[in-house]
């Protein structure tokens, strides 16, 4: 038993003997995900204000309409976040001993292909854009709307390797739930994202 | 990604050479690379300094050697002034990012962050190892720039573009100047990667019993830092990017039209706001600063606790003005920008939290001044040199007071005041901290005492030395000293050469003595005499470990926690302190007044 | 040892404090209006910051003394009041003191920046570049003939670029390599970059302004004093940043006048 010596004023951080416990917060994978997440809104965010400024730093800004496949390519990112969404709630069904992996590999492949094709048609209203004229440099409005939407389209890849990996896991039947619930949460995130992307680019450009 | 259990990350103990000291997946080896990738790089942005301090003042001198660097840059050994500007871009690039973010924050908090809250690892381990890489990648990159065409770029670590964007307006400026952007790129996703694996690892593998109010100061220091970094940088990332872009695709981010350099107009940019860079930057450059003194504050507070013998006058309030720096930083950035040309509204808003911000760091400097009083201060190489940074971060945090007022800094702003300041607070009070890191935690990473009466010398020396280089600083930028000039000619001047020949000297003095401190580190590490495992009598997780720790930090057997982290000033079976695993129960007896 | 470093810290801050109390190095005479009141607050915040500086770096001399001196036996003693008499003392002391000083600085900015240049203020250009200032006055049409960069020629020296073939209000500019101007008589200095960033620094006039390229800036003073002054360049440009300056001639009226007589002949 060990005794102070500090007068009572000192308020002691507390001393109890007993060993406080914490139930310990969400799964790794998760919170590593929302940290990462959070780097990459600040991240599209500096872009975003950088936007508004060079918008109003010159009058040389010019207005193009973007290629309309934009819009099938969004419907193409939800529908594979409602393929993901299903692929987990198959996934939790195989806990209960209900069913082999199959139909939840299904809906990851799904999500997989919808992603694809949501990149492929990214690069085709890219090249819509090419056989236009407008390029990179060709004007800011044209910069910021390659900006966005590449650096969108690479960050959607790096979701494309995740779920490839998470496949990859759930063929050899070793996909914990935390892994497939990180990965779907960066997966939906992009979305999201893109919806913003979207309406910025909509109003802005 | 690496799935982790609840309580600890689990990989196998590290096989083969490259595995165990190359690229490996063990924070405590990542968090050595750090420590050690910082080191060089300091050694070689001291040397710069003395290359300029050397230019400064013997400007027509032949320096030796100098012109195998750049034969260009230094023909016949004799300083061009272009290649002083080149020399002092690498100096401030260097030491900010791959001295000052590495060492206290990346190094030490690599090593000591998942020991001192009882986890196994970090929770990415191969993110880890990625961080460290990818800083190593970007740290070639810059010296690469060394190396090429006509240099590195000559634009200072601040990089405003136009200067920075295009190739013609000085030497440097076209392939050094991507090097250097490229390089930083790189060294933002390293950062950001390193933040990520702070943060989970603070949030989720603490060991039982170990709450976020039981995390010793400097944990507390390495978690906010990483939650400002992980912010900061991913701010600079993107206005790198946008700089490459605008050197190298033609894009008009920042450059504005109707340019002449050398009679030619600069044809192919137009629009642009060179505002918008420095908005960008500043808006990651203030909080970077705090980023770079915060992991020493930490580190400071958890060894000035240790040898002060009891804890300090109040725990939680250290930890909430961290944190209150830590949010007021970033909302004070336009204080770089008062003069810039941006609205002089904004100068005022501004000014009103940069003032602020002094008070939480008051309270800080209150209370480990404060604490000292009563204490039975025990002194040794780490304590003198924590002592020597409370010193160093009062002298820089009040010229910070000049600087905070808009109308002021209209006199003092590009002169040689804020010079002083601001290497007062990061060049002095941080590496102080790194320091006083190095002598406390030296014997726990390397099993192995250092010397202390070497370790004293080097103490008295460096902290004179270094009062005698920053002092006169302020006192030339009262003059209007401007800075980054290469050369000094103009008329009033003149009478200030003295000055800047007595800072050399410093400079040199001080330098020099560093030499004890390598030595110290490099023979302590193989002839010092072995090291316990508490050899400080300290209270937290690292020393319930033997030094050097084994691979798993703990040897499989996970710590409980069952105290506050600094239970030191009380009788106890061990000393005058308890550690944080000890069952052992603490009562408080009453005295009488 | 810590008696020992304790007292070495005592001496470098009364070392550091000489230079200031003797005011050994200070900024040289205001030769503005609206100089005074940066002045003010610069040996206020000294004043404050001085005492901040002593008076903590003494008593942590003092403290690591007396602490370091202590036996193993002695009790752990608490400064009076702990953590809560400190943070209090930090909000009332250093908090009331840095608001003030903010407030009370904020007329002096206000001086310089918030109102407009007078009506009658005489206008002079100033074009910053690599590595030269140079002044345009308007002339008797009392208009800046506009600027074409693709004409710049340093070697021809037609520096601004201006067409005075053309263009008619160029015709009567008037161009120097040194800023001349009247004393007591406010100036409206517009600041025009031709290539990179500067900045236009005299310290006897208290102002320091940057050029931004793209953008046009523009500063007004009086100058109080005849004499002649540096005007240096402090914002990196390049190279020949550290060479990069101009003299600003206060004159009397007359002397001005004829000055400027003297210059539009050389044009």
């Amino acid at each position: 038993m060990a005794t102070t010596l500090q007068p009572p004023s000192i308020k002691l951080p507390s001393a109890r003997g007993v060993p406080r416990t914490k139930k310990l917060g969400p799964e790794v994978p998760s919170t590593g995900i929302w940290v990462g997440l959070a780097a990459i809104t600040m991240t599209f965010a500096a872009f975003t204000s950088a936007m508004i400024v060079r918008h109003g730093s010159a009058p040389d800004w010019q207005h193009f309409s973007f290629p309309i496949i934009l819009y099938f390519n969004t419907v193409v990112l939800i529908a594979s976040s409602f393929t993901l969404h299903m692929a987990r709630s198959r996934f939790a069904a195989i806990g209960n001993g209900a069913a082999d992996s199959g139909p939840a590999l299904r809906a990851l492949y799904g999500t997989l292909v919808l992603g694809g094709l949501f990149v492929c048609g990214q690069y085709a209203a890219w090249l819509q854009l090419r056989t236009k004229g407008i390029y990179l440099a060709t004007n800011p409005s044209s910069s910021f709307f390659y900006l966005f939407t590449v650096l969108h389209a690479l960050h959607v890849i790096g979701g494309l390797l995740g779920l490839t990996y998470v496949i990859s896991k759930l063929h050899r039947s070793v996909l914990a739930k935390r892994t497939l619930d990180a990965t779907s949460q960066y997966w939906h995130f992009m979305g999201v994202l893109w919806l913003y992307l979207l309406g910025l680019l909509w109003i802005r450009i | 990604m690496h799935d982790v259990s609840t309580h600890a990350a689990h990989h196998a103990p590290p096989q083969g050479f490259l595995r165990k000291y190359v690229f490996s997946l063990d924070h405590k080896v990542i968090g050595k690379q750090y420590y050690g990738l910082g080191l060089l790089a300091v050694l070689i942005g001291m040397v710069l300094s003395w290359l300029m301090r050397l230019h400064l003042v013997w400007p027509n001198a032949a320096i030796p050697g100098l012109k195998w660097l750049s034969s260009t840059g230094a023909p016949g050994g004799i300083m061009t002034p272009e290649y002083y500007l080149q020399l002092m871009t690498m100096h401030g690039t260097l030491m900010v990012f791959f001295v000052l973010t590495n060492v206290p924050f990346a190094g030490f908090g690599n090593y000591f962050l998942p020991i001192q809250i009882g986890a196994e690892d970090m929770a990415f381990p191969r993110f880890n190892m990625m961080s460290f890489w990818v800083t190593f990648v970007g740290f070639w990159v810059l010296i690469a720039a060394f190396f090429v065409g006509d240099g590195p770029p000559l634009s200072g670590w601040t990089a405003y573009p136009p200067l920075s964007a295009l190739a013609s307006a000085g030497p440097g400026e076209a392939v050094g100047q991507t090097l250097w952007a490229i390089s930083i790129a790189i060294f933002c996703i390293g950062q950001l990667l390193g933040s990520l694996n702070f943060i989970t690892t603070t949030l989720d593998l603490r060991t039982k019993g170990m709450t976020l109010m039981r995390m010793p100061l400097c944990t507390w220091a390495w978690f906010i830092t990483s939650c400002i970094g992980l912010l900061a940088f991913a701010v600079l990332l993107p206005a790198c990017i946008l700089l490459i872009l605008d050197r190298v695709a033609g894009t008009s981010f920042f450059v504005p039209g109707n340019l002449v350099i050398s009679d030619q107009l600069i044809a192919n940019h137009s629009g642009g706001s060179p505002l918008l860079w420095q908005h960008l930057f500043w808006f990651f450059g203030h909080p970077e600063v705090y980023i770079a003194i915060l992991p020493a504050a930490g580190i400071v507070s958890h060894i000035l606790v240790n040898s002060y013998r009891r804890p300090l006058l109040s725990h939680k309030v250290v930890i909430y003005c961290m944190m209150a720096i830590g949010f007021l930083s970033y909302m004070v950035w336009g204080h770089h920008m008062f003069v810039s040309g941006m609205s002089p509204y904004s100068a005022l808003a501004f000014s009103f939290p940069t003032l602020v911000i002094t008070i939480p760091s008051t309270i800080l400097v209150l209370i480990w001044i404060g604490s000292l009083y009563g204490a039975r201060l025990q002194v040794n190489s780490a304590s003198l040199f924590a002592l020597g940074f409370v010193s160093m971060f009062v002298t820089g945090g009040v010229s910070g007071f000049f600087l905070a007022q808009p109308s002021i800094d209209v006199y003092l702003h590009g002169t040689y005041f804020v010079v002083g300041h601001f290497h007062m607070v990061m060049g002095v009070a941080a590496i102080f901290g790194m320091f006083a890191g190095t002598y406390f935690w030296g014997p726990k990473m390397f099993g192995r005492m250092m010397n202390e009466t070497l370790g004293k010398i080097h103490f008295w020396c460096t902290f004179v030395g270094a009062y005698c280089i920053f002092m006169p600083f302020h006192y030339l930028g009262m003059v209007g000293n401007v800075r980054r000039y290469s050369a000094f000619v103009d008329d009033y001047l003149q009478p200030l050469l003295p000055v800047h020949k007595f800072i050399t000297y410093a400079a040199l003095f001080t330098g020099a003595v560093q030499i004890i401190f390598l030595y110290n580190l490099i023979y302590s590490r193989f002839k010092g005499k072995p090291a316990p495992a508490n050899p400080w009598d300290g209270t937290s997780l690292e020393w319930a470990t033997s030094s050097p720790p084994p691979w798993d930090n703990f040897g499989g057997k996970t710590p409980v926690v069952y105290h506050d982290p600094y239970q030191y000033g009380i009788e106890a079976s061990s000393g005058d302190y308890v550690m944080q695993n000890s069952p052992e129960q603490i009562q408080t007896v009453r005295e009488d007044k | 040892m810590a008696k020992f470093v304790a007292v070495t810290l005592i001496l470098i801050t009364i070392g550091s404090a000489i230079p200031i109390i003797a005011h050994i190095w200070v900024p040289p005479a205001d030769i503005s209006t609206h100089g005074h009141l940066i002045d003010e607050q610069l040996s206020d915040t000294m004043f404050e910051a001085g005492i901040c500086f002593i008076a903590a770096q003494i008593i942590l001399a003092i403290f690591m003394w007396t602490a370091s001196s202590r036996k193993p036996g002695e009790k752990i003693r608490n400064f009076p009041g702990g953590a809560k008499a400190l943070v209090t003392a930090a909000f009332l002391l250093v908090g009331t003191e840095v608001l003030a000083l903010g407030f009370f600085g904020s007329k002096a900015w206000g001086e310089i920046y918030f109102t407009p240049a007078a009506a009658d203020s005489l206008p002079v250009q100033v074009q910053a570049g690599q590595f030269a200032f140079y002044f345009r006055y308007p002339g008797p049409d009392g208009k800046f003939g506009p600027i074409h960069p693709e004409m710049v020629n340093e070697a021809s020296q037609n520096v601004f670029g201006l067409d005075t073939t053309h263009d008619q209000d160029a015709k009567d500019d008037i161009v120097t390599a040194e800023m001349g101007i009247p004393v007591n008589k406010e100036i409206h200095l517009l600041m025009h970059s031709k290539d990179v960033g500067h900045s236009f620094y005299v310290r006897e006039l208290r102002i320091q302004q940057d050029f931004v390229p793209g953008l046009d800036l523009s500063l007004h003073f009086t100058a109080t004093k005849v004499g002649r002054y540096e005007i240096v360049c402090t914002q990196l440009c390049g190279l020949g940043h550290y060479n990069m300056k101009a003299y600003l001639k206060v004159m009397s009226q007359p002397d001005y006048d004829a000055w400027m007589k003297q210059q539009a002949a050389l044009q």
